[in-house]
């Protein structure tokens, strides 16, 4: 186990040190400053140290965690202006399952401004199964910044010790969740596919897609603790919402230090492009090289509306302009899990395929019958798309009117 | 202004092994190249020397082998990189793979800037440029799609959110992971690529970085991989031709017994 030495012969006694641990770890007694066993040895100290008094000195030694001191599962409720993000809930669902498996308890994680604006999403989270609300209210907190929202959410850990952590693979997610992993030095699995508790250790198997979705691998975290995951949308399904339940709410102040960030938050931009998340769709229906340009991808959009579903575009289509870049799917853009994927003019390169290949219904409209897309395909159009999509759009458009 | 870029090495086709005693990834014998996501920071790093003078140095943690890749990016520019590597690194999760590079940067001396693809296309994890910020306690910036303004000591960043996009300022150094929407890469000439075989690489062991052996390499990883499986990809078609009247009758039809209309 590492130790943090601090050089009595250097020091001076300015406390910058204690003022700057984002863990309240540190405090000067007997003119001296003591180490509290808080310390992740995150090494801010070190830095601020002007005298050069600390270092952090890492003993061989295999540490020893006693696992059993941590218990209960977490949930990391994202929520913007009162909204939580779909995602949190349908982590609630799988979480609440892994909870009772382990016979421990299922909170949610809830941060923002102030206790008033939370309200909102802790009135939905109490619709879902949870024990317990964690709530960490801040003016620091009102706007995510990874600096903050890691600080907080690891002061929070280190607090109360819960044995899982997950979160939603969001942009927020997966910006914060590795630097929180960081800090409370901790084993982290990102985008798992599957969540399962172990028979004979209890320990959680995760499960995620790597090479683009040409291996799964199941992954543990057997010797520290949390053991965390992130959890794209739309992989698990949200449990229904019931009558609002009294759930107990922990409210946590935390450290100054933790709030402080030197990262100033200019501007927010809600964008039409990025607004329609492909990430987040059920369905998707995407556009390649083969619809000619952009005035073609109306035809696309057309059959989207007609679903109910998002846009989405090939690196073809987005590297011609015919689409902007947050709707690519595929290697260097979007990996999606929608319920249905319709590929319009999509050859099907490998780095398309790696995308898209876990929807669970996939339709492939294409000229050329020889196309790779075919062979991941459920069903396969073989066809000029400008004429198929118009065919296809009557057709849907005549059974959900026979529905009505 | 002195830019560090974090790289890394990637399987150049999606075949991959791997080792059943280890299971881990077995990356002798399989032909890689530099993370297609790596390039857009490589490129950054190059244009922000070309505004404010300066160097870049390329930093990967890697086999040997990765010097052909240090060497790929010289030729682009580059000044000067450096290998991480030794057996003692074999295995490392991406905790122990953060842990080293940020030793290494720490060993490196004073930098104003790291900057990371925003993952490597083979785990697709993104963790490294978060997971660096935590060991350096660096500001932090992820999915950066445009850098407004950098000067030696702060920079104004514009990244891509879930539902937009966010301006924010930052003081430097900080870490920041960028997107493919930063810029155009460049690519090198061959004059160039020959000149860079002869480029002397700085290659470091855990001992040089001041790494604890405990906290690299296998034995420092925190995860464990226990299980690789492949799983089903390719789907039984039913491939409409001469009948597409047939074919968009039973598309609809599937898709109004599946509820998705």
């Amino acid at each position: 186990m590492s130790r943090l030495e601090i050089a009595r012969d250097k020091c001076n006694l300015c406390e910058l040190c204690v003022q700057s641990c984002p863990f309240d770890a540190l405090e000067v007694a007997d003119d001296r400053v003591r180490v509290g066993d808080e310390c992740v040895f995150c090494g801010r100290c070190v830095k601020e140290c002007p005298a050069g008094a600390i270092s952090i000195i890492e003993e061989k030694e295999p540490e020893k965690v006693d696992l059993s001191a941590w218990s209960g599962v977490w949930v990391f409720a994202e929520q913007a202006d009162g909204r939580v993000h779909p995602v949190a809930f349908e982590l609630i669902g799988k979480g609440r399952a892994l909870a009772d498996r382990r016979g421990t308890y299922l909170a949610a994680v809830l941060l923002g401004g102030s206790l008033e604006s939370l309200d909102a999403a802790a009135t939905a989270l109490r619709r879902f199964p949870v024990d317990r609300i964690l709530v960490a209210a801040d003016a620091a907190l009102a706007q995510f910044r990874s600096e903050t929202y890691a600080a907080v959410l690891a002061q929070l850990i280190q607090r109360h010790c819960p044995e899982i952590v997950l979160c939603g693979a969001t942009a927020m997610g997966r910006s914060f969740l590795p630097r929180v992993a960081g800090l409370v030095r901790t084993g982290l699995t990102a985008d798992c596919t599957g969540l399962e508790i172990d028979d004979s250790e209890g320990l959680l198997l995760q499960t995620r897609p790597a090479f683009g979705g040409n291996i799964m691998a199941t992954i543990i975290c057997p010797r520290r603790r949390p053991q965390m995951a992130t959890v794209r949308p739309k992989v698990f399904s949200a449990p229904a919402p019931g009558a609002p339940r009294q759930v107990e709410m922990i409210t946590f102040t935390p450290s100054p230090q933790t709030l402080e960030c030197p990262v100033e938050l200019i501007e927010v931009c809600v964008e039409e492009a990025g607004a329609e998340s492909i990430a987040e769709a059920d369905i998707i229906v995407s556009g390649g090289r083969g619809v000619g340009g952009p005035e073609g991808f109306r035809v696309i959009r057309e059959l989207a509306d007609a679903l109910g579903g998002a846009v989405g575009a090939s690196r073809a289509a987005v590297d011609a302009g015919w689409m902007p870049y947050p709707h690519q799917v595929g290697q260097t853009g979007k990996t999606v899990q929608p319920k249905l994927y319709v590929a319009c003019g999509i050859s099907g390169a490998v780095q398309h395929l790696v995308g898209m290949q876990s929807a669970s219904t996939i339709i492939a409209i294409n000229k050329d019958r020889s196309a790779p897309i075919f062979r991941v395909a459920d069903f396969g159009l073989v066809g000029d798309l400008h004429v198929v999509i118009p065919r296809l759009i009557e057709a849907i458009r005549r059974r959900k009117g026979a529905c009505k | 202004m002195r830019t560090i870029v974090c790289i890394k090495q990637v399987p150049e086709t999606t075949r991959v092994e791997i080792d059943p005693e280890t299971k881990t990834l077995r990356r002798e014998g399989v032909e890689s190249v530099l993370n297609p996501l790596d390039t857009f920071a490589v490129e950054e790093a190059l244009r922000i020397r070309e505004r404010l003078g300066g160097t870049v140095t390329a930093l990967t943690l890697g086999p040997p082998q990765a010097a052909r890749m240090l060497r790929e990016v010289i030729a682009l520019g580059v000044d000067d990189g450096v290998l991480v590597s030794g057996r003692e690194f074999a295995g490392s999760d991406t905790w122990s793979t953060s842990y080293a590079l940020a030793a290494a940067i720490r060993h490196m001396g004073r930098c104003d800037l790291i900057l990371c693809g925003k993952q490597a296309v083979d785990g697709d994890t993104g963790h490294i440029g978060p997971e660096l910020s935590a060991h350096l306690a660096l500001p932090l910036a992820t999915y950066v799609r445009s850098i407004r303004e950098v000067t030696s000591d702060h920079a104004v960043v514009e990244r891509l959110t879930d539902t937009g996009h966010e301006v924010m300022r930052l003081p430097l150094p900080a870490v920041m992971t960028v997107i493919k929407d930063l810029n155009e890469p460049r690519t090198p000439n061959l004059a160039d690529l020959h000149r860079a075989r002869f480029a002397t690489l700085k290659v470091l062991d855990a001992k040089a970085i001041g790494a604890d052996p405990l906290e690299i390499g296998l034995e420092g990883s925190l995860t464990r991989v226990i299980r690789i499986f492949t799983p089903k990809t390719e789907r039984a078609a039913r491939i409409y031709e001469e009948n597409l009247d047939a074919g968009v009758r039973d598309v609809a039809a599937f898709l109004e017994k599946e509820g998705l209309l």
